[in-house]
């Protein structure tokens, strides 16, 4: 069976007003997502994982002028579709999830005229019977009295409630692929349970695949399939999630793993990882992470590791592990 | 042998004013009643969810807000009734790093006079010792002595907060207020704060109040742990005992909602139903009991006392 989504050696790079100066934001990036699995996007701030997710969608801000490689999603490829048919696949095909609810929500507008537009726009429902599947809606993300809520406006929910109707916005289509971009950052501890314990549920539901987009390495660990872990532009290790957290092969994964802090042994030092993170702008040559690798050998210095491993599944950006 | 800062029954209740005279109309209970000690070169972790209370305990320990009823006590001492240069030293004694060092530091200024504003604020010092002070102190952070000349914007979030910890240690404080002191930093950087954070409190004795909703960074730092849920310290104890073998049902579901560090790592599957409710109008009796998944009659009615022994605030112990 084809994958729902596969990328192949795509990228972007921004490119500033002159041209003078490019910024590889995402660089030669493949990867595999089956429908219904959970892919986790992980890497820090600047590594590249937003722009990939905005990449899928073609929702590029004006800067990104240089796109290259393949997007497949059910095996037609996002990138040679005209502006109107992206129009037509993203909220129906495609959905996003955004990190602040807030700024996805009209505050002028009802809660269910916001939930129902995607029904109205891309299946040209009545209203009468858009509002009430976005009662229903709403009742599947698990708001309380659905039907007084409707009426409500967005300033009257708490964070969690927004976040769970700009979900059920998400899923109005029943779209075959959702992308979370940080969506429980701005939430509570048990809110943010409750709200991936839904995730779930509407997946397992709808057969939803899912792609999130996090640095949190523990949402990784209860939600995902497979994980997909960036640097400063690159793909440096995908592979299943198991595999990544017990046998991580790239230094970068394996120093993240053990910078967090456990439960279990507490009272140890954490093993920090040197440095900082790269200026993408003027990235180190060869491998991005060499300056802060503690197996960094000279080759790494002058090139750039090709992905290496790509049989099992578990693939790898680096010279001394992928050799 | 006195605790470092002992809080009894502390309350910091906010009124809520309407109408042209500003009348008060019912009060925000932010703090309410709550009772702690932190001793000389501990770690007290606070965690709970917004609006539990924790950066208005954090405000009332560095004397931002004055309470409203009950005492703060610092080397033994009652704060209120300190006099003019017993609170200049309760002030200087306590300092605080931020959560976000790009909002923190004043970027007008250079690194060095950040440092030692605090010390030209509090001392009278000639320029060779100053000097000598801030190299130390830059020293103890880990940055270099030429990041003195610099200004905030040449360094990155990481070393920022190595900035804000180093101005907090101007003054020789004997307590540090850390109020999410890593959350707006990456990920791969955190660790490197953490440690960071460890060693000074090993070199230099440094008592912490360390305030975090990221339960694995507090369980790690702590000696003790306090559980807040509404203004009240819910469950207090030793660190490990609170992170592995928790009592109250709402610290038993706020780690159970943590979340694994490995896929393989299996928690007790408890969600809670409902959120937080507004601290304007809390629930009566216990706090938490229209979520608790163990709730019983009395819950409704009787407020549960945090006694001495097992420290839970919860009818289930009695």
């Amino acid at each position: 069976m084809a994958p729902l989504l596969e990328l192949k050696n795509y990228s972007t790079h921004y490119v500033s007003a002159r041209g003078t100066r490019v910024v590889k934001a995402v660089d030669t990036v493949s990867l595999v997502l089956n429908s219904g699995e959970t892919l986790g996007i992980v890497g820090e701030s600047g590594s590249g994982k937003t722009t990939l997710a905005l990449s899928i969608l073609r929702l590029l801000p004006m800067a990104a002028r240089k796109t290259d490689g393949e997007i497949l999603f059910e095996g037609e490829d996002l990138l040679k579709k005209s502006t109107e048919e992206m129009r037509q696949i993203r909220g129906k095909r495609i959905a996003m999830i955004l990190q602040d609810p807030m700024a996805s929500l009209n505050p002028l507008f009802t809660i269910g005229d916001q939930v129902s537009e995607p029904l109205r726009v891309h299946e040209g429902t009545p209203r009468r019977t858009a509002w009430q599947k976005a009662t229903a809606l709403l009742k599947a993300v698990r708001i309380t009295a659905p039907e007084t809520r409707v009426r409500e406006y967005p300033h009257q929910m708490s964070g969690g409630m927004r976040q769970r109707i700009v979900g059920a916005m998400g899923i109005a289509c029943e779209p075959r692929l959702l992308i979370a971009d940080e969506p429980t950052t701005s939430l509570d501890l048990t809110i943010q349970a409750q709200y991936l314990a839904l995730l779930r549920d509407l997946q397992r539901e709808h057969g939803l695949a899912l792609i999130f987009i996090t640095h949190n390495l523990g949402i990784v660990a209860k939600m995902c399939d497979r994980v997909a872990v960036m640097y400063a532009g690159r793909l440096v290790e995908f592979g299943p999630v198991r595999k990544i957290f017990d046998q991580p092969r790239h230094p970068y994964t394996r120093a993240l793993l053990q910078s967090i802090p456990r439960f279990a042994d507490s009272r140890n030092r954490l093993t920090a990882i040197g440095g900082q993170p790269p200026d993408l702008s003027a990235p180190p040559l060869g491998c991005a992470f060499h300056p802060r690798c503690p197996d960094a050998i000279d080759r790494c210095r002058g090139e750039a590791p090709p992905e290496t491993g790509t049989t099992n599944g578990h693939t790898v950006r680096c010279w001394v592990a992928g050799s | 042998m006195t605790a470092l800062l002992e809080a009894v029954d502390l309350f910091k209740h906010f009124p809520v004013r309407r109408g042209v005279f500003g009348k008060a109309h019912g009060a925000v209970r932010a703090v309410d009643g709550i009772s702690f000690t932190i001793e000389k070169g501990k770690t007290l972790g606070v965690v709970g969810e917004s609006g539990c209370g924790k950066t208005t305990t954090a405000k009332l320990v560095l004397g931002l807000e004055d309470p409203t009823g009950g005492a703060l006590r610092f080397n033994g001492e009652d704060v209120a009734s300190l006099d003019a240069a017993g609170r200049r030293r309760y002030r200087r004694g306590i300092q605080a790093v931020f959560q976000d060092p790009y909002a923190s530091l004043n970027p007008r200024m250079r690194v060095g006079e950040i440092i030692m504003e605090p010390l030209i604020t509090h001392e009278r010092h000639d320029t060779p010792e100053l000097k000598r002070r801030l190299e130390r102190l830059l020293d103890l952070v880990g940055l270099p002595a030429r990041a003195a000349a610099l200004f905030p914007h040449e360094f990155s979030g990481g070393q920022r907060q190595r900035i804000a910890i180093a101005r907090s240690l101007a003054l020789s404080p004997s307590l540090v207020v850390l109020d999410e002191p890593v959350s707006a930093l990456d990920v791969s950087i955190r660790a490197q704060i953490l440690n960071l954070l460890r060693d000074l409190q090993a070199e230099l004795g440094l008592a912490y109040l360390f305030i975090a909703h990221d339960l694995a960074a507090v369980a790690h730092m702590s000696h003790t742990i306090a559980v807040m849920y509404l203004g009240r310290v819910v469950e207090l104890g030793d660190a490990n005992t609170v992170a592995t073998a928790a009592r109250h049902p709402y610290t038993r579901a706020l780690f159970a909602a943590a979340l694994p560090s490995h896929p393989d790592e299996k928690r007790e599957e408890i969600v809670l139903a409902g959120e937080v409710p507004s601290p304007l109008n809390p629930p009566a009796g216990c706090h938490f009991h229209p979520r608790c998944p163990s709730v019983m009659e009395r819950c409704r009615g009787e407020e549960p006392k945090l006694r001495t022994g097992i420290r839970v605030a919860c009818h289930l112990y009695e």
